[in-house]
């Protein structure tokens, strides 16, 4: 038993090795950082994963306290990048906004999340 | 548009349309990622393998001690059911009397995602587990009649409590709450007790924390991290004194990474029936959605 689960173990490990396989694309950083307080307004918000996106099925929107868009709606993956979203933003005044991601991985995995930032107060 | 990009986004397509159940596998609710964990059954149906667990227990009251080697599959049927399988190669140490070894008993289970509330970070399964006699050593307590546990397994993530309590958003909760039943109802004139079984795993997660309410500037492998306590409890409900009631308590900690986590618990009986003294338990889980996410990693209604 030992042996086989000695035998078992080491082929996963070597097929995950070799498999080159995608996983869930999770969150690994983002500008404004998550949960951050910037003292100007970006023109611009950045995520950054931990695994490529299928950019048809990624999308990231960003809203005012009272649930507005503020986004340009103009989601993009850059050329090269792509485990990299973008979005445009208007003119932002002091407040707080909530930053809320839909991507799927290149493997098709779906994953969501939400963070807030603030501007002005920084 | 490639042709390879074409059918990447068709397969997405197809994925996102039978997501709409709410099935991720994976532990997903929502933006909340629950880890696979060692103690408290996991609330959601999985493409997984532990490969191994490896444990020794605490010093049970005559002081024999278990040593186990554990493999443990879980694997979805549709989006929403699942079954797992589960066996063990066992060591019994006892003093005055050389050691033995052998298989434990062979454990299945079906399971069914009752619910995945995305919003609220809620999960819940509905699963019978079945112990099944005479599968292993009697010599090392491997028993000689069937077990059928109805459980109701849950999850809850307190990410959606107010945003201001920054600091209590990435923790989490897993819970089993089920019996057990067993067929037969002594074994050589000892009575095999019904019991009611419990148990909780507290987690803190700081890939939580990382992606979804505050960069704290923590950086992957750290960032992977999930602190928790799990605890179990077994109370007996009839042919036995309820006072009986054994348990362990496990702090530890789990890093998850994109193919596969690490988890390695200390083992604390949780009163004199359980045993004395300490243990410990250390698992490599592999995530096969991710490994094997077009082939042996989906359902295997999507096989085909």
């Amino acid at each position: 038993m030992r042996r086989i689960v000695m035998t078992l173990t080491v082929g996963v490990a070597a097929l995950v090795a070799a498999a080159g396989a995608q996983a869930h694309a999770f969150l690994d950083h983002a500008s404004p950082a998550v949960g951050s307080s910037v003292p100007t307004a970006p023109t611009v918000v950045t995520l950054w994963f931990t695994q490529d996106l299928e950019p048809a099925f990624s999308n990231v929107t960003v809203t005012n306290e009272t649930g507005q868009r503020v986004d340009l709606g103009n989601t993009r993956i850059p050329p090269g990048s792509l485990a990299e979203l973008q979005i445009g933003l208007k003119p932002l005044p002091p407040g707080t906004y909530l930053v809320s991601w839909r991507v799927v991985s290149v493997d098709t995995h779906p994953t969501e999340g939400t963070f807030t930032f603030e501007v002005g107060s920084g | 548009m490639s042709l390879t990009r074409l059918g990447a986004a068709a397969a997405a397509a197809v994925t996102l349309l039978s997501a709409s159940s709410g099935a991720l596998a994976h532990g997903m609710a929502g933006e909340r990622f629950f880890p696979a964990t060692i103690l408290t059954d996991d609330p959601f149906v999985a493409d997984e393998i532990s490969l191994p667990q490896v444990s020794l227990q605490p010093p049970a009251p005559d002081a024999s001690q278990l040593t186990n080697i554990e493999i443990d599959l879980s694997k979805r049927i549709t989006p929403n059911t699942g079954i797992i399988i589960g066996d063990e190669w066992q060591r019994l140490r006892a003093p005055g009397v050389s050691s033995v070894g052998g298989l434990g008993p062979l454990r299945t289970g079906a399971q069914y995602q009752l619910f995945i509330d995305g919003p609220r970070q809620a999960l819940g399964l509905l699963g019978l587990n079945v112990t099944w006699g005479h599968t292993g050593r009697a010599a090392v307590g491997a028993p000689d009649f069937t077990t059928l546990s109805p459980t109701f397994d849950f999850g809850k993530g307190f990410g959606d409590i107010p945003r201001s309590l920054t600091y209590l958003r990435p923790f989490a909760i897993t819970g089993n709450l089920g019996f057990d039943f067993p067929t037969q109802a002594t074994t050589a004139g000892v009575p095999n007790p019904n019991n009611f079984a419990y148990g909780f795993a507290f987690e803190y997660s700081f890939p939580y924390m990382e992606c979804c309410v505050k960069d704290i500037g923590v950086r992957p492998p750290f960032s992977q991290l999930i602190p928790l306590v799990e605890v179990s409890f077994t109370t007996p409900i009839s042919r036995a004194p309820a006072n009986q009631t054994m348990g362990t308590i496990q702090p530890g900690i789990i890093w998850a990474g994109p193919y596969f986590q690490i988890g390695a618990e200390a083992i604390i009986p949780a009163n004199r029936f359980t045993g004395h003294g300490y243990g410990g338990v250390v698992q490599l889980h592999f995530y096969l959605d991710d490994i094997f996410p077009r082939s042996i990693g989906r359902p295997v209604s999507e096989w085909w």
